[in-house]
């Protein structure tokens, strides 16, 4: 007999971060405004060992097939995870010069990263729900937490309605999928797709909770939260909301289309194809006449997101390798750009314009060629990581078929590439800008160089095990079903 | 006439869309947005509730508690968030909401 309770250490990593989380906010409670420090690294420590569990974990399911554990989710707790912590390191000059530098910063990136966590396990429509609030609940007051400034506090707003209209929506889509298919497990409602009961009730639902998870990633047509918020938000949450949820809500869509909703294949394909090719276009279109570089970076994530869509709308292993390889590359290339953001600062005031980075080569070189790897990585260009990811998104549409919107997405990429260029531009041949302060913080720096070597030579000369790992974590959702 | 299944869900659907439109056509007050918000929540449950007790299924309630908890959440981080926007901009008019565009 089972009781619900057979499989429980599969969440260790959860259990763990949850007990973290209030003991790191006792610690804080209790060392009050000097705690912030030791907090921060206590945080940055517990998702050290969340990682390790992760790592040790075996596959299976448990509470009652609430809860999955198998090679994807692996991957992807392992990547949203170092996401968060790279942020919690990121932010912390910044919100000390903000003067906002305090323990709940850390304690709700621990919860927010719990609530991915779940969200990527999620094995049924009530966990992934209460999973996606979890996170979101927590991103909310990040969004708004330099509560002192009205971009900041405007930005916590918008993100807040536009993701409860989301939440809401895929609610609705839950709830006409458990009345019509009879069932929120995802293995129960495979079966039931799969023996032909997939009523027109169910579709619809269907497509409410993929408009709910579309806005999560914040691709076109729910975009439009999007560059707001990332302007808005103190830049390390930027930093995070660019890299952490994403790879979590990208995780979720994966499993619930090829899980659950794998057999309604002709109906979310179509979707997911449309998403993916009208984000591509906007986010190289609406990005050409960006001056604020948080901004352009929240159309490139927009853009970026269409390219992982592409892949995984073609529905093969190769194409579920294809988004594990590519959001492992954006995790690298984003990290580093907002190093490098974070580092634009006069007189310990931060500056946002691309026009401020003028003339960088000569007063910074090593940070310029940095943003310049980066920048030529996130337009695709060869031998850069960025081009590997893009390249395995193209040939997985291809082979599925997908001649049209593989050849619009390629040329959306040309488009784009001309503001990832420009930037370049600015840096090595205008009229040089009053300097930034000098010299780069020691973290920053650190993060910066290891993502550059990241996106060369390390990714393009040693890519069998990236791509041997993504493989393995694609596998998962094609072997014996 | 007895009420079935399929009224239930025309009132969840009404109530839902209602939401809806209170977020997308308001022009006034952030408050009605929140408001607006619960109405979506609670059409969802009505269609949880009725489904459930329609399938002999005790899994919509269960959803239907949850929900309520975390909608109970989300309405005190919103109104936290707005108190806060209220302390900077001393206005929670939807039409000033604007500081960025583009």
């Amino acid at each position: 007999m089972t009781t619900g309770l057979d499989n429980w250490t599969l969440a260790a990593p959860e259990i763990f971060l949850a007990a973290a989380a209030m003991i790191v906010l006792m610690v804080g409670a209790f060392r009050g405004e000097k705690g912030a420090d030791l907090v921060s690294w206590l945080c940055v420590a517990s998702l050290g060992v969340a990682i390790f569990l992760v790592l040790r974990l075996e596959h299976g399911a448990a509470f009652h097939d609430l809860f999955l554990v198998d090679a994807f989710t692996k991957a992807m707790k392992v990547l949203s995870l170092v996401a968060a912590g790279i942020a919690i390191v990121m932010s912390r000059s910044f919100f000390l010069r903000a003067g906002m530098w305090r323990f709940e910063f850390p304690v709700l990136v621990l919860l927010a990263t719990l609530g991915m966590l779940i969200m990527i396990s999620s094995n049924d429509l009530m966990t992934l729900y209460l999973g996606l609030e979890m996170q979101s609940l927590a991103l909310y007051v990040t969004a708004a937490f330099q509560r002192d400034d009205q971009r900041s506090t405007e930005a916590g707003v918008k993100y807040f309605v536009l993701g409860s209209v989301a939440s809401g929506m895929m609610l609705y889509g839950s709830s006409l999928v458990y009345g019509f298919a009879g069932t929120t497990s995802f293995p129960s409602l495979a079966a039931g797709f799969l023996a032909g009961q997939a009523s027109t009730g169910a579709v619809i639902g269907l497509v409410f909770v993929l408009a709910g998870l579309v806005f999560k990633v914040s691709a076109v047509p729910f975009h439009m939260w999007t560059p707001d918020v990332y302007e808005g938000a103190p830049t390390p949450v930027t930093a995070l909301f660019a890299a952490a949820p994403k790879i979590a809500a990208l995780s979720l869509i994966v499993s619930v289309v090829m899980g659950p909703f794998r057999p309604l294949l002709l109906q979310w394909q179509q979707i997911l194809i449309a998403v993916a090719v009208l984000s591509t276009i906007w986010g190289a279109v609406a990005a050409l006449r960006q001056e604020n570089i948080k901004r352009l970076m929240a159309y490139s994530s927009i853009g970026h997101m269409g390219y992982v869509l592409l892949g995984l709308a073609a529905a093969t292993e190769e194409g579920v390798r294809s988004v594990v390889v590519y959001m492992i590359i954006y995790l690298a290339m984003n990290v580093g750009t907002f190093a490098c953001i974070l580092s634009m600062r006069r007189k310990g005031v931060m500056v946002e314009r691309i026009g401020d980075l003028a003339g960088l080569s000569t007063r910074q070189p090593g940070m310029a060629f940095a943003l310049l790897l980066f920048m030529f990585s996130m337009a695709g260009i060869p031998p850069l990581a960025g081009f590997f990811g893009k390249l395995n998104v193209f040939l997985a549409a291809i082979n599925a078929g997908l001649y049209i919107p593989a050849a619009i997405a390629v040329l959306a990429s040309v488009v784009g590439a001309y503001y990832y260029v420009r930037i370049v531009k600015v840096m090595y041949f205008d009229d040089p800008a009053p300097a930034f302060d000098r010299p780069v913080e020691r973290d920053m720096a650190v993060i910066m160089l290891a993502a550059a070597l990241f996106v060369f030579p390390v990714f393009p000369v040693f890519q069998t095990p990236f791509l041997n790992g993504a493989q393995t974590a694609a596998k998962t959702f094609f072997s014996g079903k | 006439m007895t009420i079935g299944l399929a009224h239930y869900l025309t009132v969840a659907a009404i109530l839902f869309v209602l939401g809806i439109f209170g977020i997308f056509l308001n022009r006034k007050n952030v408050i009605v947005i929140l408001m607006s918000v619960e109405l979506m929540l609670l059409a969802v449950n009505i269609n949880l509730v009725a489904f459930s007790t329609h399938l002999g299924d005790l899994i919509g309630q269960v959803f239907a508690m949850f929900v309520l908890t975390v909608a109970a959440a989300e309405a005190a981080i919103g109104l936290a968030i707005l108190v806060v926007y209220f302390r900077n901009r001393g206005t929670i008019a939807v039409e000033e909401i604007n500081l960025m565009k583009g």
